[in-house]
């Protein structure tokens, strides 16, 4: 049994290496709301009050191009639905806490830090402090989320465009679900999210992002069926 | 105004992170959820991929010959072999790097 220290440790061990994507996307962010002329201020606050990446970007964007700010409310919601499915997934791990303490950890829940704990929870299902783990790695993808985007906000773009690190980002999760290639039904689902993903693109306030994950569930759904 | 709306994307946002984990219990899912639960890594990331590779910044398909594509397969090979979050992300960078730059 290990104790909450370790489990702890282990989290943020589990999800430091995401932070050679983690750490130029959010200079990015910081740097692109500087850019659109945004004040800093409101660009920052968004890394505590909304604190999801992409999403962040998609908003500043969407109102410095003249859109309405419920327009850009309701994409940031869209964008984040898929952590409803996140949510259902640890669900189970986390069912033991507290209410109050389902609530606090709530916060903490980002894709690489999902997809660490959840690896890690797979595992070590007996282990009693489970959430420890979720605390290490959200609270450690918070805090460089926090550092990142401010130091884009203040030093500007100083990671070259030309070096074109926004495709760390793809990277990052391509490393949490090569594994699964393994398995010809993961390999499927990935294709029939991955292509729908291409397919709805432009469907509105980039609703393709839940969209696609819905459909690949669905197939998910069927090859189980297939399987009995 | 462009406050307000990000309090209430904040909200939103925090909403959908807590509600399947504040409101949902154990008994609600059934064995067939969360056997089809076990898919979602596979089913959502994929949708944060293809985009990232596929679509450039003004919305349209990429070329065949686009170094992220190759820096992708690069990152599956590496990381699939490897089975090392680290040695994925640079192998793709820098393979990537290496088209684009020479």
């Amino acid at each position: 049994m290990l104790s909450k220290k370790q489990l702890f440790t282990r989290g943020m061990l589990d999800v430091a290496p995401h932070m050679l994507s983690v750490i130029p996307f959010g200079i990015i962010c910081g740097a692109i709301g500087i850019e659109l002329g945004f004040n800093p201020y409101l660009v920052y606050g968004m890394s505590i009050i909304i604190f999801g990446g992409a999403s962040q970007i998609v908003f500043l964007q969407l109102i410095s191009g003249g859109a309405s700010s419920l327009i850009a409310a309701t994409s940031v919601g869209v964008i984040n639905s898929r952590h409803l499915l996140y949510g259902a997934v640890l669900s189970e791990y986390l069912e033991k806490l507290s209410f109050i303490k389902k609530l606090l950890i709530s916060y903490l829940v980002v894709d690489q830090g999902f997809a660490e704990s959840n690896k890690f929870f797979k595992k070590n299902k007996s282990e009693q402090y489970l959430h420890y783990h979720l605390i290490g790695t959200g609270s450690t993808l918070w805090v460089c989320w926090q550092i990142s985007t401010l130091a884009g906000i203040i030093l500007g773009s100083f990671v070259p465009e030309e070096l074109g690190l926004k495709f760390a980002i793809p990277l990052t999760f391509i490393a949490i679900i090569v594994q699964d290639l393994k398995k010809i039904d993961h390999v499927i689902v990935m294709l029939v999210c991955g292509i729908s993903s291409l397919l709805f693109f432009d469907a509105p306030f980039k609703s393709y992002i839940i969209i696609s994950p819905i459909v690949a569930l669905f197939a998910a759904a069927l090859l189980l069926r297939f399987k009995k | 105004m462009t406050w307000l709306s990000i309090i209430i994307a904040g909200i939103l946002t925090y909403f959908t992170r807590m509600t399947m984990i504040a409101l949902v219990s154990r008994d609600m899912l059934g064995d067939r959820i969360k056997a089809v639960l076990a898919y979602v890594p596979s089913a959502v990331f994929p949708a944060i991929i293809f985009p990232a590779i596929f679509i450039n910044d003004y919305g349209t398909f990429i070329e065949m010959n686009d170094p992220k594509i190759f820096g992708a397969i690069v990152a599956i090979v590496v990381g699939y072999f490897s089975k090392n979050v680290i040695a994925t992300i640079l192998s793709g960078l820098i393979s990537y790097w290496i088209i684009l730059f020479f």
